[in-house]
């Protein structure tokens, strides 16, 4: 009994302590991926106009689902606040509730939620694809290196993007704030627009959100051009890199983002 | 021909010196694996040479070991003279140039017209103007009867075509050698013969080397002038066209008729039949 009792103990270390090492040595690889990705960067962007190309498809791409989901956000927003604010007559503070949800938080975590959806799956499945009907193999023997050709541009299209797609986010949720706080609830447009442009800063609210949004957007352009790159060449495994690629991406901009709020607005009163 | 002697006629008909590519006792494995258990081989200047064997014998890890995209566990893998496991990065970029590779169902880039995959290495590695780009692409891919299709993507090709298409892109930058991956794999009979007089045409008229890698022997006989078998990792025969075909080894007989025992058992390794059968009696 004893025995049988410590080997499955054993076992159980055995296959904790693989995992930690496989989950350890994974990380190691990325981060070494990373570095080569960012030497790589001077090449990618001698020929910007494959950058250009994947900030077309990463950023132009998602601008509807982005600006949709935006004004609806900043819609739904502007009626939950104002049933809360009005409670305490502060009906007139809409304008910023809604402002600095937007610019702080709802605008880069959101669109980085949606971007990763839309074009961090794209991105992996499109260079898992290429792995697995070895494009990138045939890249390598034509002696051209695929993490300047291939991986270097998306990346840098989707740190590009994310921080345009977030600002249009934030606008458009405002706007969608604007249309039922003040055209369908009848608050005065002067006070929502003016206690707006006195309440929100623009180095402390609209830089952070921007410094927020870009680093979401290096986090899920990393994490989706190396699921694709580290893609098994199978249809199977070109599917699950995808899967990683939204969960990963999903769970590291929620964690970033507490991080950065820490540091950004712990002192904000 | 027994191994010893044809390793003895290519050492006194092939010296060194004219050695496109040379593999010298070159050991490979997956961990604890063997792929390629010693071989050793030389593929002169100008030559068609086919690499043949069954499925998963380690013909693909040749053309890989060739390409510097792995590195040998033991022994010496030459091209042109140079040590391939031992060139750094850009040593290893700078002889892929001189590289043509067609892979199995041509690797094709999805996202380029059939015109931009084959100006791809052009564009990539010199600076000539467009218009020349323009000319020499046309000429590639007239070479390969496909001109017609510059345009068109690869999503609309057959099998065929882009294998053409991909022909046409390894010889895009008038390569010293072209590795072939399967070029035969999957195609039909009309294809199959366009494709192989194609790589003995463009061999002769390019002054190239070839290294097919295949499991087709028929067409490869038609075509190639000197044949390796490998088994289990190992050369097991090789000969010239007419040897192989008068050959009386058994391994190059159960290959070239197809039959399905032989050296190479139909069964995989197993417990005795009758005693299997007998375990619930």
């Amino acid at each position: 009994m004893v025995s049988q009792a410590t080997s499955a103990i054993v076992a159980t270390l055995r296959r904790v302590g693989v995992a930690t090492g496989e989950g350890i040595g994974r990380l190691g690889y990325a981060a070494r991926f990373f570095a080569a990705v960012i030497m790589q960067t001077p090449a990618a962007f001698r020929r910007v106009h494959l950058t250009l190309r994947e900030i077309y498809f990463a950023g132009v791409l998602s601008l509807v689902i982005i600006l949709v989901s935006g004004l609806f956000v900043g819609m739904v927003l502007a009626l939950q606040g104002y049933d809360v604010l009005t409670r305490y007559g502060a009906d007139e503070s809409l304008g910023i509730l809604v402002a600095l949800s937007l610019v702080r938080e709802l605008g880069p975590v959101v669109a980085g939620l949606l971007f990763a959806s839309r074009a961090g799956s794209a991105i992996t499945a499109e260079i898992g694809l290429m792995k697995a009907t070895e494009q990138l193999s045939a890249m390598e023997m034509m002696a051209v290196d695929p993490l300047a050709r291939v991986v270097a541009p998306r990346f840098w299209g989707g740190v590009v993007s994310m921080p345009l797609l977030a600002a249009l986010f934030s606008t458009l949720g405002i706007f969608g704030a604007y249309i039922v706080g003040v055209k369908l609830i009848g608050i005065d447009a002067g006070a929502f627009w003016g206690n707006m442009q006195a309440a929100v800063d623009f180095r402390q609210d609209i830089v952070n959100g921007i410094i927020k949004s870009f680093v979401f957007g290096a986090a899920v352009s990393l994490i989706a051009v190396f699921e694709g790159y580290d893609a098994k060449p199978t249809a199977e495994g070109v599917s699950s890199a995808t899967t990683r690629t939204v969960v990963e991406s999903s769970l590291a901009i929620l964690a970033l983002d507490f991080v950065l709020t820490v540091f950004m607005f712990h002192g904000v009163r | 021909m027994p191994i010893a002697a044809a390793e003895a006629a290519r050492a006194a008909a092939a010296p060194a010196a004219d050695a496109a590519v040379e593999l010298d006792r070159v050991t490979f494995a997956y961990d604890t694996r063997t792929i390629l258990d010693g071989i050793s081989m030389t593929i002169p200047r100008g030559k068609v040479v086919a690499i043949m064997g069954g499925s998963g014998c380690g013909k693909t890890t040749i053309l890989r070991l060739i390409g510097g995209q792995i590195a040998p566990r033991s022994g010496r893998v030459l091209v042109a003279g140079q040590s391939v496991p031992d060139l750094d990065r850009d040593g290893l970029y700078a002889m892929r140039r001189k590289f043509g590779m067609l892979f199995q169902f041509g690797a094709l880039f999805t996202d380029m017209s059939v015109y931009e995959n084959v100006a791809f290495a052009m564009r990539e590695h010199t600076d000539l103007p467009e218009e020349l780009i323009h000319d020499l692409v046309l000429m590639k891919l007239h070479a390969v009867g496909l001109r017609g299709a510059a345009q068109l993507m690869p999503s609309e090709l057959s099998g065929g075509m882009a294998r053409r298409v991909a022909l046409a892109r390894a010889i895009a930058l008038d390569p010293m050698l072209v590795m072939y991956d399967e070029p035969f794999a999957g195609l039909d009979p009309i294809s199959l013969g366009v494709v192989g007089q194609l790589i003995r045409k463009l061999n002769d008229a390019l002054g190239i080397t070839s290294v097919v890698v295949t499991h087709d022997v028929y067409e490869s006989l038609k075509i190639v002038d000197y044949l390796y078998f490998v088994s289990e990792g190992r050369i097991v025969a090789e000969g010239t066209a007419a040897e192989v075909r008068a050959s009386a080894d058994e391994f190059v007989r159960q290959f070239v008729d197809g039959q399905p025992d032989g050296p190479v058992p139909f069964h995989y390794p197993a417990r005795g039949y009758r005693e299997e059968l007998l375990v619930h009696g």
